[in-house]
């Protein structure tokens, strides 16, 4: 069984990120780059399918040089083989370019399942999962829970608010995975050693077939028109109970209409 | 902000990326509740293992991970720096891993080393008596051969470990002989015959168990003796050595741990209308913290450098163990004074890291004993 993850080398959001003043890209220059957390989980369901039956896992990423950095971090925590579609031309591409590129490397690479996080930690839109089903021509099956394969059909676990849905597929499929799924686990020494000799490719739009107008900030439907920076964190209202501390916290949170 | 490292290897730097994200999600939210509970944590020790943490400067045919001391001792560092007691853990566990990686014979390191590095076993060191502390050489616990078997009978004390540990490395009498008169074991947990003494109640490093471990005519197999009869000193010195870098790289770890704290309160206490770390005689003492955490961190990477080029290197790991473990006393007790009463409450980690402190002055040899081995060595240099 072959499965495709896609994950996203996204600026760490412990740290202070913020916009490029030049065109109001995110800044990856000045923050450290990490794979995105939510796609961890994706990453740990792909090996735990893969490690159950007889699987290869291969990670697919979309970005400028340093996103080479997820596609390391996946090897380490075991997956397979890695490619990297790199092109200066991509940047600045939303959401509706960024499926287009990856559709078309899964278009030159064997899948039985692609996997992806639910989101991005740095957009946080969550659509390239159903834009990308939808390019392929395969179902979607989104906010999975929980993932069971069984022979040529996935079944995934959604749970809403107000209800759980169990959903069936023919595989080929595209599932995105919540952070409820599983618990990602960490690369360890020996990974660290083996992902040094786990083949990763470099490909660009060309090698895709890929029009560079098609892609990129001059082609996004979507802008980032202006930003500014979270206001500092107030220093918060501290009540004293001299006995109506009580009454003070409710009508504080009824303020925040909390209650 | 982590600490800006330069090391030898691409690996290096992802290793030590992973260390500092185990260290952060698995050991330092919980120190401070386990510390206060007084609580073992087996399981931490199993994970590290499980990431191969344990592995890492022992050769790649046993399942270790053939790194450089150097690395090994910047991991612990970081491990040190979340919570003290798992570093000491880890560097007790390597002194009783180096004598059957270094000593034992080619049947014992291929039966024992792997579950060993991968931490499904862990380690003790019974070397210290009630008795015979500096002076190990006086201890008296007695290895009578009977048979295949040795018959251990005495009383360790001080030991790591105690009753938690899945396997002692014991040091005991074979014959009257101050220092030849000793020979190393490896003793398996369970073994008839031993039992440990009540965890003693420490100012600090209160998870980190350590009691008394009895002997009362426990058999062990002669196959279990690591090296000749005889060789136990020479075992016993030689791990600690290694065990000497080990608790240098914790106590630099627990200064730069107690220096984070104090610089990032600095900025966030405001008296006088400005914020403490503004006043110049406050950021002085920030500045002697950072000198003195910087420069133990110098003095145990360049001994560990000697250790990894194969060349001599006791002189300085001893003092490498005396300036790190004084830093780290040093630091953390200013720590408590940038924090002022805060620093002097358990709200606040400083004054554990003190209490932490203290012990890296007493144990692996005391700071006296490690002056009276760089004097001999000085002496020695000269007169031969
Ligand atoms: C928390 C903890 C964990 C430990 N873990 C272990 C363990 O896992 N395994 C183990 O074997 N041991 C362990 N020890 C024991 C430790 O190694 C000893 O405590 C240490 O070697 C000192 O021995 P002592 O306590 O008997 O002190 P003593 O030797 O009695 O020393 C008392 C004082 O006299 C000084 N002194 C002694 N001799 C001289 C001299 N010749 N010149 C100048 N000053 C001298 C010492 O420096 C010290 O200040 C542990 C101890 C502690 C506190």
């Amino acid at each position: 069984m072959n499965i495709v993850v896609c994950v996203k080398h996204v600026p760490d959001a412990t740290a202070n990120r913020t916009f490029r003043a030049s065109d109001n890209t995110v800044d990856r220059a000045g923050v450290d780059g990490l794979l995105s957390e939510l796609d961890e989980y994706a990453v740990e369901e792909a090996l735990k399918i893969a490690e159950a039956g007889d699987g290869e896992v291969t990670v697919l990423t979309m970005g400028p040089e340093p996103a080479t950095d997820a596609i390391r971090k996946s090897l380490q925590m075991g997956a397979h083989k890695g490619v990297h579609v790199s092109d200066d031309a991509i940047h600045g591409s939303d959401a509706i370019a960024t499926s287009l590129v990856l559709a078309a490397a899964l278009k030159r690479l064997e899948y039985d399942l692609v996997l992806c996080g639910m989101a991005s930690t740095d957009g946080v839109m969550g659509l390239v999962p159903a834009m990308l089903a939808e390019r392929l021509g395969i179902p979607a099956l989104t906010y999975a829970v929980e993932v069971s394969i069984d022979g040529d059909r996935v079944t995934v676990r959604r749970d809403s608010d107000t209800a759980v849905e169990t959903v069936v597929a023919p595989l080929p499929a595209v599932v995105s995975v919540t952070d409820q799924i599983n618990e990602p686990r960490y690369p360890s020494f020996k990974g660290i050693m083996a992902a040094k000799k786990k083949p990763v490719e470099t490909w660009t739009l060309a090698d895709l077939d890929v029009d560079a107008s098609q892609v990129g900030l001059d082609a996004a439907g979507t802008a980032v028109t202006s930003y500014q920076a979270r206001p500092p964190r107030s220093s918060g209202t501290v009540i004293s109970d001299e006995g109506d501390g009580g009454v003070q916290l409710v009508d504080f949170l009824a303020a925040q209409k909390f209650v | 902000m982590p600490v800006d490292r330069l090391l030898p290897s691409d690996e290096a730097y992802d290793l030590l990326a992973l260390v500092r994200d185990i260290a952060a999600e698995q050991l330092a939210p919980r120190a401070a509740a386990d510390e206060a509970a007084e609580r073992f944590p087996r399981d931490a020790f199993r994970l590290l293992g499980q990431a191969g943490l344990l592995a890492l400067p022992y050769p790649e045919e046993y399942g270790g991970g053939a790194q450089p001391y150097e690395v090994y001792l910047q991991m612990l560092e970081e491990i040190a720096a979340a919570w003290m007691s798992i570093g000491v853990g880890v560097s007790v566990h390597a002194l009783a891993t180096y004598a059957i990686a270094s000593y034992g014979s080619e049947d014992q390191r291929a039966q024992l080393l792997p579950a060993v590095l991968g931490g499904e076993q862990l380690g003790a060191y019974c070397l210290s008596e009630a008795q015979a502390g500096s002076d190990v050489a006086s201890m008296t616990t007695k290895a009578v051969r009977d048979g295949d078997a040795y018959v251990i009978n005495g009383v360790k004390a001080w030991i790591s470990h105690g009753g938690h540990a899945d396997f002692y490395l014991l040091f005991a009498r074979t014959a009257a002989d101050r220092s030849k008169g000793i020979s190393a074991f490896h003793v398996p947990a369970g073994t008839a015959g031993m039992s440990f003494g009540a965890p003693e109640r420490k100012m600090g490093l209160t998870a980190s168990t350590t009691t008394q471990v009895v002997f009362e005519d426990a058999r062990v197999p002669v196959a279990y003796r690591l090296g000749d009869e005889g060789d136990g000193m020479r075992v016993a010195l030689s791990a600690l050595d290694s065990g000497r870098l080990g608790i240098a790289a914790c106590a630099t770890g627990l200064a730069q741990a107690a220096l984070d704290v104090a610089v990032l309160y600095a900025t966030q206490r405001e008296q006088f209308g400005q914020r403490i770390g503004d006043f110049q005689g406050l950021q002085f003492l920030l500045a002697d913290m950072a000198a003195a955490t910087e420069a133990a961190r110098a003095t145990y990477l360049y001994a560990a450098r000697l250790r990894d080029a194969g060349r001599r290197f006791s002189r300085q790991a001893s003092i490498a163990k005396l300036v790190c473990t004084d830093a780290a006393m040093r630091v953390t007790t200013d720590a408590v004074q940038v924090l002022g009463g805060y620093g002097y409450t358990r709200e606040f980690p400083v004054e554990r890291y003190l209490r932490e402190a203290k012990v890296t002055q007493i144990f692996e040899g005391t700071n006296q004993i490690q002056r009276m081995v760089i004097g001999r060595d000085l002496l020695r240099s000269v007169s031969g």
